[in-house]
This record gives C-alpha cells, structure tokens and sequence, in this order.
C-alpha cells in the first residue's frame, strides 16, 4: 500500500475559502494603478517587504485552537535554512516556542505570492513582513486577552503563547483560547512596531535547522522522495543540441518495451514513462539510440575566441553609472584591463524532479522550483489552462544556486502526465539532461580602465560588462521560459532578454563601485542573441564584476604603491565597508608590505577582496591565502578569512554555513568550472567533465561576523562569491607577480603564464 | 522476476529484473529515501551504500551482484528518534546546506569509522574522495565525522573501563 504522504488540499477547505476572498483583493490591487491615475481611490500605504504585495494577516499567520501557528511563506527552503530563520522570527516576535510553530511554504493556493526566492532577500522581505504581522497580531491577542481578563494591556506578559496578568499568581489564557475570537481577516496596518533587539531571545540564536534530522535519516525530504499511488516514472529525451531537429524516431517500437505505459512526442519533445524507473531509463536510451536529428552548427567559438565573439555581437547599450567632475586632478597614471568568464553551470549534485498529476481537468504539480506562482504563470500558457485549475506545490530539491531544470522538469512532467492521463508521474532528469540543458550562468568580458593622481587616488574609473541577461525565469508577461515549450510542435516563443534594472542590477550587477571615485562610468552591453541557454546563477553578473573590480583595485593599489587593504580604505566613506575590511584584516593578521614566498617549487601568496553584494546586501571582506604549485600548475586556496555585516543577525551559525557555502563554491567555479561546446552542441555531460572541487581540496574558511542589532538584516546568501573569487586572483599575484584575468584558473593557464 | 536481498537485517524480495540498478529497488521497491540518484555513473557518491561494510555506489550495481550480502543503508544507522552517534553528529555540526549529498558521504564514513575509530581530517577527505558536494559544506562535514570517532572512542573507553572494574 503506498502512501499519500503529502496532504491534499482539499483536506483544508477553510483556506481555500479564504482565497477565494485573497483573488477578489488581488482583483482590488491590479486595478489600482488605472483608478490611482483617475484620482478615485487614495494609494494604500506601503507596507514593510512582502506585507506590500500580501496585506493581509490571515495571509501569513493562522492561530490554531489546538495550540499551533501555521505560517504561511511564500520563500521556499532551498537548503538555506530559511525556515529555520523564519521560524525563530516568529517565535521572538508571538512569544511562542518553536515547537509549535508549522511552516508552510511555496504553495500556490496557501501561501503568498512572494515571487521568486531568489537575490538573497528573504530575510529582507519575508521576515521582515512576518516581523510586523506577528507584531500586530501578538497586539490583537492582548487587546482582546485585556478584555477578557479585566487587566489593562500594560499589565500582561506572554510565555509560550499564555497571556498572564501577574507574576504567575493572576489569571491567564493562552493564545489557542482566543484563537476563535481574534480575526485576522484584515489587512496589517504595520502599526505595531516589532520588538527591539534588547528582546529578542530566539533571534539571534543559533536555533538547529528545522529541516537536517529527517535528511541524515533517510525521512521524506525531497520531492525526489515522493511517492504517490500507482505512480509511474518519467524521463525526457531531449535533442542533441540546441535548435536540433527531429528527422525520424520510431516510437512503436519504444512502446513495446517492458513496463511502458506512454510514450510522447509534440514536436522535438520527447519523454516516455514506464511502471518502473529503470524501464523508463531503458525507453529513454532506446530513444535516444533510434532517433535521428538534424543539428545546426550556431553555436559560438570557444577559448579566447569567445569573448571577442561577446564584444563583437549585437548589443544593448546602456550607462549604469556616470559621474563627472571639473574639480578632479588630473590623472598621471592610467590603467587598462580585461577579465573573463565562462558559462558555468548550477550543476546541482540532485537533477531536476518533479511530480505531476493530472485528473481530466486540474494539474497538480510538486517542484522544486524557486518560485511557485511564477512557474504557474508559465505553466498556464503552456497546457492552455486557467491559473486556478493548475496548484504548484514546492517541495525541496537537491541545492540549485539560482535557476537550474526546476521550471523546466515541472513542465516536462505535467506534458507527461497529461499523456498518461489518470496516474501520476515522477520525472527526473538524467545528469547530462541537467549538464547540456539548464540555463547556464552567462559568460562575461569587463574591461576595466581607471586613472591615479599624484597622491595615489583613483580620480576615473571605467567599467564596461558584456554579458547576455542573467534572468530567464520563468513568469514574464510576455513568452515563456520553460524549456519544453520551445521544442513542442506549436512552440511558443522565449520571453524577451530582459537585465534586471538597477539598483539590484542583472548583468550589471554590482558593477558600480561603492568606492568613491571622482568621475566614473559603467556601460553594460547586453547581448540579446543567446545561442547557449542562459539564466540566473547565483549572484549573476556580480561574480564576475567583482572578480574584474577587486582584481583592477590590486593593479592600481600596485601602480600607486599602496598596500590593498590601506588603498581599498582610502576610496571608501562606508563605515560599514570599512570595518569589515579592518576586521578581516585583523583577523587574518593582514602585514601591509607582507612579501611571498617560494620554497620547494610552491609559491604562497594572499590576496584582499571586498564587496557588499548588490551594493544593497551584505558586507563581505576576504583574505585568500594560496599555493601555487609552479611546476603543475595547480592553486591551491588553503585557507579563506571572511568578515560579514549582515545587519540584525537571524541565526549565526546558518548565516556562517552560508558564508562558508559560497566561499568554497566560488572556489569551485573559480578553480575549476567552465561548460564546454563545440559547434553544434554543449560537450559537457558528466562530472568528468566538470571537475568541481571535492573534499581534499577544499579551502578552510574561518568566518567573522559583526552583528549590528539595530540595524536591519541584510541578504547574505550570495555575499562571499564576489570577494572570493577576487581574492584568490589577488592572492596570485602576490604568490607569482603574474595575473590571471580569465576564469576559471586551470593548471594549463598557469604553467603558461608562469613560463 | 524477482529479488531478495539483505537490507538493514532484513530479507526482502522485490519484483525487479536481476540487472535492475540497485538504488532503484531501494529507492522504489523498498521505499527507503536515503540513497539519491545524483549521475547514474559512480562519479558524486549520493547513492552510496554498503554491501557487506564496504561502500559502493548503487546506481551501477546490479541487484543480482548483491543478493546473498548485507546491504546497509541510512535507514539501518538509527532513526529520528533513535540517532546513531554519526548522524547525531551531523545535526550537531550543522553539517549539511540542501543535504542531498549527506546520505551517501556518512555510509562512506560509517565505513571509515568501522576500519579505523579515530580518523583525522586528512583521511576523512582521502575517504571521500569519491564524492560530491556542491553547497560547500564539505568542512562542517568532516568535523562531524571526525567528532563521531571521536565520540565513538569516548564510549568504547568508557564501556572498556566499567568492564575492567
């Protein structure tokens, strides 16, 4: 007997009640900005983060009589820890244990619209929406406990969601009590400020995550782990290329194979599920065997090539930043300098899954997709059906650093599902389905030019970026963006190459300075024409406009003969900046003037990088210390120094975790990680292909936090990827006097810049 | 067509062809979540598990080449409420971001620390070699296992003393 181990909706009707009335003032707010311009309604006030979009309480928050809080978020647990940090937010903020709070996350008919999860911003708009909506909602208990208990306001304490007039000698009832008579069916005013940090007792802990026990024992945790009632199993059979063809494919005979229950073809999509996942792994290499497909050659050179191929393409210009001044000395020393990446790919050790399930008429769908209401978004104009009759659920995948095959899976299995019709279907792709055909992290030219007075200042800096878009999500108003759609035989078109605007930025990304130069320009060229898939990596454009930035601060430190860390302080007025370039240095005991070494053929250098992700997010500061081994050419990064600002700390410890995450990541992708092609088709298709850094080489990281409890928390998840790349570039050049300028730094580019 | 194997101390017999990868019959015969399909060609170690002690990567093994040896998965380590020493260590490390890669490095480990109690760092990532992380979490990884040998050792002298006196 299987198990439905994920309860249905259905199962609780009040909340869909509830959205019935949700869709009426969601109707209220998209009419807005027509009746805002006819001067009939007054704007609403703007609400503290995603309280903005979801202003009602009864849209985050349920007080349960049998003693829960469900909270309801629209961010989604992608191995972040988010749930734990949202959870501890509640606790501080109701005065309720943790333990009776449950989670509820990325479900399209439950939880708020909170887009994407995505940019580091869940703590910035979800918590901070939960922080005042339990604020206000731990204001209307009191109010109504006051009543009850003949007690003002002022005279009650809460302990554990109990409501008490005095020191354990007076009347109590606890917030299960008044669950009934306190509605939150209302729209938060934002009235009642959140507690200030002197109170906090659970924020600012490190709380255990919520979701690591059932993960280290084998419980339910992944929608790979799904297993519904006469559940069949799916694979895809995706071209060879991009733009590939299908010419002939003898689908009769994949039919006959053992335990096939269907086999689909729309046009260049192929897929087929079977009884038992191995049979349906067998149809797909017999698919794929039998089928015959018509290659085009458009794709881009490779090697250097490629990046004069980037700047030489079709582009959209635009002026990021530009600052001009008739009062800045002259320069006397001027700089040029280009930096390179490669597309690189998410490549999530766990290949995209989804599950789907269709009943004639309604779709249900379980992903592992960043953002539920977005992929339906998609989802609806593919299978040509009303947003209501399509339910996405999230449900965790394996980690995906930004935008891998969730979307796309999701939709491959509901086409298959449809296609089985009444069972539902687990579909996961195999590892070269993720390596050839998620959206790869763009590749990217910045050439940097920049200008030193006589006293050693920065008086121009220019930064010109090439890149394609960083965000091909799904949801736009326009196209579509999930992958099957472009191969099925009415294919619909990609939504349009949008860069996500400044002051967050796309490409361009941290691209302008937090230094303060007198004059300076950055001018993103955006390439529309995107022959290589391509969408959000973690961090987008900032990786590598950090890697060119930090890198072009150490040669012109080294052209004024200023220390780096002294010369990054002298261009900065963020206090904040400051201090966590002073902390690291401290730290790691940064010697201004510390000379390399070489001993045994190994030289050993160190290198500073800085950066506050987005120029909106976090502070991080970096000191890489590096081996290069001359005679191989292998770096090795030994050890990583961080210092964080991130603002009101939620959760130490998983702040760290991801600190530490993102430096050996960027190790990874720095050291060692580029996608491959050739004319016609992406060559990387395994982990041989794709050497990511495993255990013996992995740097150790030690991580510095300053927490500033006043101040608002800060994103943090994709803080140290930009320093560290940077800073073993400048721990480089320091180690050998030669630089590398072109990611990723592999052992033939080093023997080669060392000959 | 059918299988019997020997998973966690328990014989059971599934419906699988003989040749039937070995993750897929604990995974969907057997309903035990803790061995992940991560690349299906012995290259990340997500789906390792241990035949007889050893660890092996279960997506390239044949059912049949494991009938008659004790498999032992996750699932045979303890429980949520009943932890062995190692996977308590995980939580207590915090040793895990997404957590996809996790069951397979701790049969790796489990096999570690059954050959020698008290590895130090460098064997544990000799050890893992084989395997893959991606959310960089591999140093909190081998704190906790370095810590479960330690703590193992911790108890094996204690028991060793009260039975001494």
């Amino acid at each position: 007997m299987k198990r439905d181990i994920f309860p249905s909706v259905a199962a609780n009707p009040s909340r869909r009640r509830f959205f019935k009335h949700g869709g009426a003032l969601a109707v209220a707010f998209s009419l807005a900005p027509e009746l805002l311009a006819q001067g009939t309604v007054s704007k609403p006030p703007p609400l503290p983060g995603s309280l903005n979009n979801n202003r009602r309480l009864d849209a985050w928050l349920k007080i349960d009589p049998a003693g829960k809080v469900t909270v309801f978020t629209g961010k989604i647990e992608l191995g972040q820890g988010i749930l734990t940090s949202l959870s501890q937010i509640v606790a501080d903020e109701l005065d309720v244990p943790m333990t009776r709070i449950v989670m509820i996350s990325g479900d399209t008919t439950l939880t708020p619209d909170e887009g994407v999860t995505s940019g580091s911003l869940s703590i910035e708009f979800s918590g901070i929406a939960l922080r005042y909506a339990c604020a206000e909602t731990r204001s209307l208990l009191l109010d109504t406990a006051a009543a009850k208990l003949g007690a003002p306001v002022a005279s009650l304490s809460v302990s554990e969601g109990i409501i008490s007039t005095g020191q354990g000698t007076g009347k109590s009832i606890s917030y299960w009590e008044l669950s009934k008579e306190v509605s939150l069916a209302h729209e938060a005013s934002a009235k009642v400020q959140p507690k200030p940090a002197s109170l906090h007792r659970v924020i600012g802990q490190s709380v255990p995550r919520r979701d690591i026990p059932g993960k280290v024992t084998g419980g339910l945790a992944y929608v790979q782990d799904m297993r519904l009632p006469g559940m069949v199993f799916g694979r895809v059979v995706r071209p060879p290329a991009p733009r590939a063809k299908l010419l002939s494919l003898d689908l009769a005979a994949i039919r006959a194979m053992p335990g096939v229950v269907a086999v689909l073809r729309d046009g260049n999509f192929l897929a087929v599920a079977a009884e038992r996942e191995e049979q349906a792994i067998k149809a797909r290499t017999a698919m794929m065997e039998a089928a015959r497909w018509e290659l085009p050659n458009d794709l881009p050179p490779t090697g250097a090539a490629l990046y004069a191929h980037l700047k030489s393409v079709k582009s959209q210009d635009s002026v990021v930043s530009t600052k001009t001044s008739t009062t800045a000395a002259a320069g006397v020393k001027t700089l040029n300098a280009e930096y390179t990446k490669p597309f690189m790919a998410h490549a999530s050790i766990g290949p995209s899954c989804a599950v789907a399930q269709w009943n004639g008429s309604q779709m249900r769908v379980w992903t592992h997709s960043q953002g539920v209401f977005p992929l339906r978004t998609d989802l609806v104009k593919v299978l040509k059906l009303a947003a209501k009759d399509i339910h996405v659920m999230h449900r965790e995948g394996s980690g995906c650093y930004g935008h891998n095959g969730a979307d796309d899976v999701a939709l491959d299995a509901a086409l298959l599902a449809r296609a089985v019709k009444d069972r539902p279907v687990k579909l996961q792709w195999m590892r070269e389905d993720e390596f050839t055909w998620e959206p790869y992290g763009s590749a990217m030219v910045v050439q940097m030019r920049a200008a030193l007075d006589g006293e050693g200042k920065i008086v121009d800096w220019q930064h010109d970026l090439y890149s394609h878009t960083h965000s091909t999500r799904p949801g736009d108003t326009e196209g579509c963006n999930l992958l099957a759609s472009w191969h099925m035989e009415s294919p619909l078109p990609q939504s349009p190459s949008r860069n996500i605007p400044q002051p967050s930025g796309g490409g361009d990304r941290n691209s302008v300075p937090l230094y303060v130069f007198p004059q300076q320009k950055v001018v993103n060229h955006l390439l529309p024409d995107m022959p290589l898939r391509v969408s959000a990596l973690r961090t987008l454009g900032a990786y590598c406009n950090v890697f060119a930035a930090e890198s072009f601060m150490d040669e012109m430190a080294l052209a004024a003969g200023a220390d780096p860390a002294e010369f990054r302080l002298r261009h900065l007025a963020d206090p904040r900046a400051k201090a966590v370039i002073e902390r690291v240095a401290a730290d790691a005991g940064w010697k201004p003037g510390a000379a390399a070494s070489t001993a045994n053929g190994v030289s050993r250098g160190r290198g500073i990088a800085f950066a506050k992700y987005k120029n909106l997010a976090v502070y991080v500061a970096v000191i890489a210390d590096i081996e290069v081994n001359r005679a191989s050419g292998v770096v090795h990064v030994s050890h990583l120094s961080v210092a964080a600002d991130a603002g009101l700390i939620i959760n130490p410890n998983g702040l760290t975790n991801q600190l530490e995450g993102g430096c050996i990541q960027s190790t990874s992708w720095t050291l060692r990680e580029a996608i491959a092609f050739d004319k016609s088709r992406v060559t990387t298709r395994s982990w041989a292909d794709y050497p990511a850094l495993r255990f013996a080489d992995v740097p150790a990281v030690s991580v510095s936090l300053i927490n500033r409890p006043t101040d608002k928390s800060l994103g943090v998840g994709e803080g140290t990827q930009g320093p560290t790349v940077a800073a073993i570039a400048n721990a480089f050049a320091n180690a050998t006097g030669k630089r590398l300028r072109d990611i990723p730094f592999t052992p033939e580019k080093v023997k080669a810049i060392l000959a | 067509m059918s299988v019997t194997l020997n998973v966690n101390g328990v014989l059971r017999t599934v419906p699988a062809a003989p040749d039937t990868p070995l993750l897929y019959v604990l995974r969907n015969d057997l309903e035990l979540n803790a061995a992940k399909f991560g690349c299906g060609l012995a290259q990340c170690g997500a789906c390792t598990v241990l035949l007889d002690g050893q660890p092996i990567r279960s997506c390239v093994t044949p059912a049949s080449s494991a009938v008659g040896h004790k498999i032992t998965t996750v699932e045979g380590l303890g429980t949520l409420t009943a932890m062995s020493v190692l996977q308590q260590a995980f939580v207590d490390e915090q040793a895990a971001q997404c957590g996809y890669c996790v069951a397979g490095v701790m049969m790796t480990a489990k096999a570690l620390l059954d050959k020698k109690r008290t590895p130090n760092d460098a064997e544990v990532r000799t050890a893992l070699a084989g395997h893959l992380c991606r959310c960089g979490t591999h140093n909190r990884i081998v704190r906790a296992i370095v810590k479960a040998g330690q703590t193992l050792a911790k108890s094996a002298s204690l028991e060793a003393q009260e039975v001494q006196s």
